[in-house]
């Protein structure tokens, strides 16, 4: 909570003129300004900063949307949720929310979920670093123990489930897919992750997203297979792949549970 | 005895842009030295810390904070000095520098650098920032000159007697940004060697150069703005060289945080500053040299 002033009616110090001023584009500069009308290249030095910051978190978005759109839409993201720390790699979580419910952008009604995947992909890149660990440990384990087992996922990983081909979007949107004519109607979920130095985005199936759910909150291989459904040999193919994608960063086996070193 | 300004080399250095890593590398310790902005190194982990790890193998490092807000009424935000001490302690930068300016106010970050009204009481406040800030990261700090665009209430002081009572009180070096003291000046009007032969060059551990952009008001008076996005100005390299007369050679850096263009314009800019060090470098040697002769002569 903020302590309030000591009077309300007191005048505002010099930086709080300022502060007040900044992200309030229709208030007159502040008292404390002599030359006031120089106050203008403070404002938009800050809103255009972050707006220019958000760009370079929201590449896909800009591109579906254009420059002009996005940076009006930016600018009003911008001076409604400013970011409250100096991070600023931090900062624009809340505008895949925003977005999709910006009423301008009512017509491209798949941009929240682009703008989702992005701020996967950025909090990915700048996740903390967990080391793989390679199958061979799973094998390790005595076959009645498997199901019991919890795999520890990579703290890069995320998951986003969309109505729309959101892989296939933000593909073309960032130009590392050619342009096609998409199904709009095909649903895609996303698996982004980072066990090394690049992002790997990719399309899973709704099995294996919910296999993925289920071991990220702690679920045991047997609980993960039950909610995600199919047969031994697509619980294989899935439990390769989390080996094969560096997801698996620990491993606590059956009744002791010991994580297991890379 | 007071540590040394600075650790960095007397030479060009440059900012490092991600998207330059791979010619960084294959170029080896070709810059003499780079200058990173520190919250870009605050996030958990991933390629930025990791692509960090590596040059600071290549080459010393200036670690450049954009966001304490050193000059804000608030008290420091003290996970930010935290997360300072960490990065200085992971990676030994040979240089910690931050500007005098505010850019948080009741938890907003505003991403630019705020003016602040000169005058004793600010002077107090910043002082005190300094001093809590150098031993939170445990090493003397440069302070940066702003840009300005405004004249406040409640200034009484001059930018130059200000820099020099702050770093009176908490015996920080400073940083000299000739662009933003040819900025300010064109600004507010005031001659751009006045302001430099006035500033305690004594105190400079380093030296920023860098573009800016020229905006005409409705009176058809210029004003410019220190946009980092294009190279230095004519005007501001004249200035580098008269000031490299009084001082000799000291680290160098060319910005250029918008519009970042490819690697080689970096490099050229680094040239023409390693250029003009050298012949300072030249000029300091004779002066020694004629200094040691005077000396024999006396002595004669």
């Amino acid at each position: 909570m903020r302590l309030s002033h000591p009077a309300e009616t007191a005048e505002p110090t010099c930086q709080e003129g300022l502060a007040e001023a900044l992200l309030a584009p229709e208030r007159p500069a502040p008292k404390a300004v002599r030359t006031a009308h120089r106050f203008a290249v403070y404002r938009n030095n800050v809103v255009l900063s972050l707006i220019d910051a958000l760009a370079s978190t929201y590449p896909a978005v800009e591109a579906l949307v254009g420059e002009e759109f996005f940076r009006a839409a930016a600018r009003e993201f911008v001076l409604a949720h400013p970011p409250r720390s100096p991070i600023l790699i931090e900062w624009g979580g809340d505008f895949p929310d925003w977005i999709a419910a910006f009423p301008p952008a009512a017509p491209v009604p798949y941009l929240g979920d682009v703008a989702r995947l992005e701020w996967a992909w950025n909090r990915a890149y700048n996740a903390a670093e967990a080391a793989p660990i390679r199958i061979e440990h799973l094998a390790a384990l005595p076959p009645e123990l498997v199901a019991e087992a919890t795999v520890r996922l990579h703290p890069s990983h995320a998951i986003v489930a969309s109505r729309f081909p959101v892989v296939s979007l933000w593909a073309e949107a960032t130009e590392r897919a050619e342009r096609s004519r998409l199904d709009l109607s095909e649903a895609e979920t996303a698996l982004i992750v980072r066990p090394d130095m690049g992002v790997d985005v990719r399309k899973i199936d709704a099995g294996t997203a919910a296999f993925l759910e289920s071991l990220s909150v702690g679920g045991t291989i047997g609980e993960a297979a039950a909610a995600a459904g199919g047969d031994e040999g697509l619980l294989a193919e899935r439990l390769a792949g989390l080996f094969q994608l560096g997801l698996a960063v620990g491993l606590s086996g059956g009744v002791s549970p010991t994580p297991i070193q890379p | 005895m007071k540590p040394p300004l600075t650790m960095l080399p007397e030479r060009a250095g440059l900012p490092f842009k991600h998207s330059h890593w791979p010619e960084i590398e294959a170029a080896g310790g070709a810059v003499s030295w780079y200058e990173v902005h520190a919250e870009n190194y605050m996030g958990a982990g991933g390629p930025p810390h990791r692509m960090l790890e590596a040059l600071r193998a290549l080459t010393p490092l200036s670690l450049h904070g954009v966001g304490l807000s050193i000059g804000g009424e608030g008290p420091l935000n003290r996970d930010h000095l935290e997360r300072l001490r960490g990065l200085v302690e992971r990676f030994q930068p040979a240089s910690f520098s931050e500007h005098l300016a505010w850019s948080s106010h009741d938890d907003v970050y505003f991403n630019d650098l705020l003016p602040l009204p000169y005058n004793a009481e600010t002077v107090a406040r910043v002082a005190d920032h300094i001093d809590e800030t150098q031993d939170a990261v445990g090493m003397r700090m440069l302070l940066e000159n702003p840009s300005s665009y405004v004249e406040l209430e409640g200034a009484d002081m001059e930018e130059v007697d200000f820099l020099v009572a702050v770093a009176e009180r908490t015996g920080c070096g400073l940083l000299l940004d000739i662009n933003n003291v040819y900025v300010s000046a064109v600004n507010q009007g005031f001659a751009p060697e006045d302001y430099l032969d006035r500033f305690p060059l004594h105190l400079v551990g380093e030296i920023h150069l860098a573009g800016h952009a020229v905006e005409v008001e409705a009176d058809g008076g210029k004003l410019l703005i220190d946009s980092h996005d294009r190279r230095v100005d004519e005007a501001v390299w004249a200035l580098f060289e008269r000031t490299l007369r009084h001082t000799g050679p000291l680290p160098t850096l060319v910005e250029w945080d918008n519009d970042v263009p490819d690697f080689p314009v970096l490099l050229d800019e680094a040239a023409l500053a390693d250029r003009a060090l050298d012949h300072a470098q030249d000029r300091a040697q004779d002066r020694a040299q004629d200094r040691a002769r005077g000396h024999t002569v006396a002595a004669e």
